[in-house]
């Protein structure tokens, strides 16, 4: 499992340097004119890391929620955890315009607000099926789609373009802020989830098998929860709904390295920031001067990556 | 070692185990017999404290079942359910170590210790060469095996096994039942074991009890309890009874 952890961190370096170089002006890492100076320093490193720290945000919040609720196709995006905390954030720019710390706390609340709703709506008496899950994930978010839709036509038409970017995720408007608060969510909510990954992996097997193995069963899906809100929370606030690398990355690191959590969960972290990285450094060259967002270009790999794995369970 | 006083669940405002009172002692092994929807499994859930007891009170060693830890409950006692599937691709090995999880810490990886524990119970379970296979792959009584080697590892002196025997073949069966009672015999382990095989139950339990409706109909030895009057009021069938020739103890045949 060494040599796939490190060969993840190898590319992850490869992946920064080549995001920093890369866009719509070529960089070169040896000589920086001013100018240049000023985009590596100013915008391309940040937004490079931004994309490295939501990346591993949502692809370990997407491993950890895919064993709590033993559903390999449970995802942030999915579950309309991460259209939740877009509608606590656009509450909190429609209501509170000016108090932008609220932006981010607005953007948790709605996360964990969405999990529960998710959660209770897919429980049953018989416990919780794929199809129960997947269902109620697909409600919540065209719910919750239509209620942001409502709020837009409040916005006016500069606002509006920049809110749909946001919306479908953007990593354009990148702010230094937005930065440190992605980086201390990621950090808290994956060695959470981590702690928590031995547990996890009973979980992953069945819920009574976590119970009569000594799991407090109670207490770890309200970290899981609760680890995951943050991570989506943070990372929806500064970049908007990037979706299906929850999905995508922790998949295909367990084909690599097997189903134990606590090589999956920090193995996503790595290859998801990698991950968002290249699908952003895509979404800026691929019609540059101008940019899509890189939301985009991740539902572009993710669906079909979805329809694989529904076909087969 | 376990002791259940007058104990009653409630599914709703349905009663499922209507005080129920039993002991179950070092070494000592019990078959819980009874009906579908008896509350055979409700009784087993209730003993290591995965179902709430709305009245009464279940003690291990002394102590308050409800006052101990998930942690503590688990270190004594290991159960063997049944089966369940995973979605996930989860190895033999990795499953029968998951049952070591009140061994280790938060961040825990296991041990070599925790390693070779597993491995010997594999070995006993006739398991050897599944370690490395996923646990999706394997046959029903296969996964059954697995299933009873996880609850081996993890040291517990109480074992609690809803229809162990349920996918098992003949030798496999055997196989179960001598390696539960070796544990009992010789570590001071002890069994309680839900079956519909009222032979098994005349061969290798200690005490049976008797499930009806609810209620604890009577306990005690196996010749005791297996009588035609018992047996055919709780399972509404008319059954012969016998003398084992080798063994001596009671057989049931039942009249069809």
């Amino acid at each position: 499992m060494l040599w796939f952890g490190s060969l993840l961190a190898l590319l992850l370096v490869v992946v920064l340097i080549i995001g920093a170089m890369f866009g719509a002006e070529r960089i070169s890492l040896t000589e920086l004119s001013v100018q240049q100076q000023a985009i590596l320093f100013d915008i391309r490193l940040p937004r490079v890391f931004l994309a490295a720290f939501v990346g591993a945000s949502l692809a370990a919040a997407g491993a950890g929620l895919q064993a709590l609720l033993r559903n390999p196709l449970a995802e942030p995006y999915l579950l309309g955890v991460s259209n939740g905390a877009a509608l606590g954030m656009m509450l909190a720019f429609v209501l509170f315009e000016n108090v932008e710390f609220l932006r981010p706390v607005m953007a948790f609340i709605g996360a964990v607000v969405a999990t529960i709703v998710v959660y209770q709506m897919a429980k049953s008496r018989t416990g919780m099926t794929v199809e129960r899950l997947v269902l109620s994930g697909v409600i919540v978010t065209t719910f919750l789609s239509s209620v942001i839709v409502l709020f837009t036509s409040l916005l006016d038409a500069a606002k509006l373009r920049s809110f749909t970017f946001w919306l479908l995720g953007d990593l354009s408007q990148t702010t230094r802020s937005g930065v440190y608060l992605c980086l201390v969510a990621a950090v808290v909510g994956i060695i959470v989830l981590g702690s928590q990954a031995r547990a996890l992996n009973l979980m992953m097997i069945g819920e009574r098998d976590a119970l009569d193995f000594g799991v407090e069963v109670g207490r770890v899906r309200l970290l899981v929860f609760g680890a995951s809100a943050l991570l989506v929370g943070a990372s929806v606030a500064a970049s908007g709904s990037v979706g299906y690398v929850g999905l995508v990355v922790p998949h295909i690191v367990r084909l690599a390295s097997g189903s134990d959590n606590r090589s999956v969960i920090p193995f996503s972290a790595l290859a998801g920031a990698s991950f968002v990285i290249l699908a952003d450094l895509i979404a800026r060259v691929a019609i540059a001067p101008r940019e899509l967002p890189v939301g985009a270009i991740t539902a572009l790999i993710g669906a079909p990556v979805f329809i694989f794995l529904l076909r087969r369970n | 070692m376990l002791e259940a006083q007058r104990i009653s669940i409630l599914f709703g405002q349905r009663t499922v185990l209507n005080e129920a009172s039993f002991g179950l002692e070092t070494g000592e092994i019990i078959a819980l017999l009874g009906p579908n929807g008896a509350g055979k499994t409700t009784l087993i859930r209730a003993l290591n404290r995965t179902l709430p007891v709305a009245h009464g009170e279940i003690r291990l060693d002394g102590k308050r079942l409800a006052e101990l830890s998930r942690r503590e409950i688990a270190k004594r006692i290991a159960v063997v359910a049944q089966e369940n599937e995973t979605k996930f691709p989860v190895t033999v090995l990795e499953f029968v170590l998951s049952g070591r999880f009140v061994h280790g810490g938060a961040f825990g990886w296991e041990s070599e210790s925790d390693i070779e524990i597993a491995r010997r119970s594999l070995c006993d379970c006739d398991l050897s060469e599944f370690a490395d296979r996923f646990m999706n792959e394997l046959s029903g009584g296969e996964r059954q095996r697995v299933v009873l080697a996880r609850a081996l590892a993890t040291g517990a002196n109480i074992l609690l096994l809803d229809e162990p025997t349920a996918n098992l073949d003949l030798a496999h069966q055997a196989l179960m039942f001598r390696l539960v009672r070796e544990r009992c015999r010789e570590k001071g382990a002890s069994a309680i074991v839900i079956t519909h095989d009222l032979n098994l139950a005349a061969e290798f339990a200690d005490r049976v009890l008797l499930l009806s409706g609810g209620r604890v109909l009577t306990a005690g030895p196996p010749a005791e309890v297996l009588t035609v009057e018992n047996i055919s009021s709780v399972f509404a069938v008319d059954v012969l009874l016998d003398e084992n020739p080798v063994t001596g103890n009671v057989r049931v045949t039942g009249l069809f």
